[in-house]
């Protein structure tokens, strides 16, 4: 089953695998630095469940569980290689 | 001896601090305006410096420049098509990376660029060192040191902008090389095209014909393999293009072959390599505790428990200062424009020119520049939430609400401005990058209660309410018209503008605290708006209304009317209230009830002194001010001679809560939306929809005898 970032608890830590979905989300995504192979932290929830927030080094970025759907992580074995 | 002139273009990402330089570099010199065409706010700004004329443009704040966001098209354009001799890109130091990404971007453009590394001050606390000497020669241009709250650097900067242009300082120039895939690929391509010219003629489609536009010739080719839909579209209109598709369509099929990727994750990622090499290069970064300061706060500010009770005292706290402290500011002017009224009354004789510059003139700027202390004040609060960052924390606190209603968790900024005053609203709702999503946010503020109507209800509940009754009515209203704005966003959302929403990705910046000038220029700014676009339309209709209401002057046999009850009654607005009575009569309306709503079209508050003129009360003022004798005789009048109950009363709230925001908001919406389809439909809609709901409030509470 691929794993996207919606499923990530807050706390947890995973690499993106690749990313999904098209147009001016996608363009955003990458162009915030959510490209393959970058590493990101599920920081929270928001009140009422979405959108959530995640980071890496120096980015804090919002975004809806639609739209986190469509970012793949790396599965956790994939990880530490 | 005349300056010499240098224009230079303003770049960077949202947050990264460009207002403050640009506020620094300009001052009060600035212009605000329009880009033609599109919502989205034009800069301009300039000053002097060491003999130079610097016209400074402040580009929109785009994190990229792809055609998928008006802001991101419209600051491509401005540096294509204005040309401007250089452009500045200020990044923020402390996030350099992700702000680098714009620059790379904007390098392609081929215009020449100064770096001007904003926020140092937290960067270097936050243990970044930075090598300014090696970025500038790793990125190829100067690179500038600044603080733009604290104003440092601002000579560096024009000081680096006038060595470039006079060409003392030529760094090399350095371009991102993508993986050599992509380099043949634009090779191959540029072949396609006459070598010896650096830039390609794409026809566009303009007003009035058919021009050339001249595009650098490596970034053309670098958006058609993005499939950029701009590009694309100029390319595919153009007689010859057909070759250069064919051969396109090849090389983005071998880079996708090569690389196992598509163009767009490809380009994107090595303009990150590239970024990331020459970070690692130029700067150090000592091991940054995690948990900042901005983490600690979100921690608190964003908590799943706390984050909406803090919201909401948030926007309480910016209410008590909007209406608490702009409440003894506005009697100043109310004093003083009916000073100056009563000057302008006894100085003059009496006559139509008289009663055009006290009751049309004076009266219409008057309530123009009344609201101005409370607007003033809101976007002083808003300027402060918006500079230290937590605005951004607010969209993300409220996106599923407004989610939801098929809005936008920035939608919710001009909601709130809309509570105060809905010309502002209106003009908040820029930050929206999905044209459809500012739309209905635009179609469903109105319905937020602005306080030009809430001198209609403190009448009317003062009147005709117990006062242990009157907060639970107001709030009511106030209530009222959110859920009537979320449900008519869910139906403008269903079947008028159906569409994707717009993507939720946003960052949240790190929290800083501004300085106290960037703040007040920016709360000047749109106070300023506000007169200028407002002011004019309000006092244009202000005449209009004052025409209506005066005209005729003297009876059919041409005497003159015994009272103002009398005269109000045969004038045209008198004469349109009689006409509209019969649609008004389900709704337990009377004609007088009429002439007040129609003079509320003018400006929602209008509709007191109306009513105040339609039952005889001489004193307006005591009126107004809801004095107790007089607020009683009114009620006892307004029930004997138009059969008010509390009931009417509580549907006349309703009506003026719902119907046609005033004629300065149609006038802005018109405006803002180029055009007179949408604030005719927003006239329509709301009349229609004040009509429905009353009528079902009425009736129903005729059926049940509520309030009768």
């Amino acid at each position: 089953m691929t794993r996207t970032l919606k499923d990530l608890a807050p706390g947890e830590k995973a690499r993106i695998k690749s990313i999904t979905g098209n147009g001016s989300i996608r363009r955003r995504i990458l162009e915030m630095g959510l490209v393959p192979g970058m590493q990101l932290v599920m920081e929270r929830y928001a009140p009422l469940g979405d959108p959530v927030e995640v980071s890496s080094p120096g980015l804090f970025l919002s975004l809806r569980k639609e739209e986190a759907e469509t970012i793949i992580l790396e599965q956790n074995g994939e990880e530490e290689q | 001896m005349t300056d010499k002139k240098i224009v230079i273009a303003l770049a960077g990402n949202p947050n990264s601090g460009k207002t403050t330089i640009f506020n620094n570099l300009t001052g009060a010199r600035q212009h605000v305006g329009n880009y033609p065409g599109v919502t989205v706010e034009k800069k301009e700004g300039w000053l002097k410096h060491e003999g130079f004329h610097i016209t400074v443009i402040d580009l929109p704040g785009t994190y990229g420049l792809s055609a998928y966001s008006p802001d991101e098209l419209v600051a491509r354009k401005v540096i294509i098509d204005e040309k401007p001799d250089l452009l500045v890109n200020i990044v923020d130091a402390s996030n350099l990376e992700r702000n680098l990404y714009l620059t790379t971007q904007l390098k392609e453009l081929e215009v020449p660029m100064v770096l001007v590394l904003n926020m140092a001050d937290i960067a270097e606390r936050n243990g970044i060192i930075i090598n300014y000497k090696l970025l500038s020669q790793l990125l190829g241009m100067p690179v500038v040191r600044a603080v733009g709250t604290k104003n440092e650097g601002t000579a560096d900067i024009l000081n680096a902008v006038i060595s470039s242009f006079t060409g003392e300082d030529k760094p090399l120039p350095r371009l991102v090389r993508y993986r050599p895939e992509v380099e043949k690929e634009i090779e191959n391509l540029q072949k396609l095209f006459y070598s010896s010219d650096s830039t390609i003629p794409i026809e566009a489609a303009a007003s009035g014909g058919i021009v050339v536009k001249r595009y650098p010739l490596r970034w053309s080719i670098i958006k058609l393999l993005e499939n950029d839909s701009e590009l694309m579209e100029k390319t595919r209109a153009h007689s010859q293009s057909q070759v250069l598709l064919e051969q396109l369509e090849q090389s983005k099929q071998r880079i996708i072959n090569k690389s196992g990727n598509d163009l767009e994750i490809v380009l994107v990622e090595d303009r990150y390599a590239f970024i990331r090499g020459v970070c690692r290069e130029a700067c150090q970064s000592r091991s940054i505790d995690r948990i900042s300061i901005t983490e600690k706060i979100d921690n608190v500010l964003l908590n799943r428990v706390l984050g909406i009770p803090l919201f909401l005292g948030m926007m309480w706290l910016l209410f008590q200062l909007t209406f608490t402290l702009g409440a003894p500011l506005m009697e100043w002017i109310e004093t003083g424009v009916a000073i100056l009224g009563g000057w302008a009354n006894n100085q003059m004789a009496e006559g139509l020119l008289r009663s055009l510059l006290v009751d049309g003139i004076i009266g219409g700027v008057g309530g123009v520049i009344v609201f101005l202390p409370n607007i003033i004040l809101l976007f002083l609060g808003i300027a402060f939430l918006e500079s230290t960052g937590y605005m951004a924390r607010a969209a993300f606190v409220m996106d599923e609400v407004m989610h939801k209603a098929g809005l936008h968790g920035k939608s919710f900024v001009p909601m709130l401005i809309g509570f105060g005053c809905t010309v502002p609203a209106l003009m908040a709702s820029r930050t929206l990058e999905n044209p459809r999503d500012r739309l209905v946010t635009m179609l469903v503020t109105p319905l937020m209660s602005c306080g030009a109507r809430l001198p209609v209800y403190t009448l009317l509940i003062g009147a005709f309410f117990a006062p242990q009754a009157a907060g639970n009515i107001l709030f009511s209203l106030y209530l009222i018209g959110i859920i009537l704005a979320i449900i008519m966003a869910r139906v403008f959302r269903t079947w008028l503008l159906p569409g994707e929403t717009e993507p939720f990705v946003m960052e949240l910046p790190i929290y800083r605290l501004p300085t106290l000038k960037s703040v007040l220029i920016t709360m000047w700014e749109r106070a300023w708006l506000y007169l200028k676009k407002a002011g004019t339309v309000i006092l244009a209709l202000s005449i209009v209304m004052w025409a209506l209401f005066t005209f005729p002057i003297v009876d059919k046999n041409g005497n003159e009317f015994e009272s103002a009850t009398e005269q109000l009654e045969s004038s045209y607005a008198g004469r349109m209230g009689k006409v509209i009575e019969p649609v008004l009569r389900p709704l337990g309306f009377d004609w007088k009830t009429g002439v007040a709503l129609v003079a509320g079209l003018g400006a929602k508050e209008i509709v007191v002194s109306t009513l105040g003129t339609l039952y005889s009360i001489e004193d307006d003022e005591a009126l107004a001010a809801e004095e107790e004798p007089v607020v009683k005789s009114f009620a006892q009048r307004a029930r004997e001679q138009s059969g008010y109950t509390p009931l009417v009363a509580y549907v006349l709230m309703l009506f003026t809560l719902i119907y046609v925001p005033c004629l300065a908001v149609i006038a802005v919406m018109k405006r803002e939306t180029n055009g007179w389809k949408w604030p005719l439909f927003t006239m329509g809609y709301t009349m229609a929809l004040a009509w429905v709901v009353c009528f079902v409030v009425y009736q129903g509470g005729m059926l049940l005898g509520i309030g009768v």
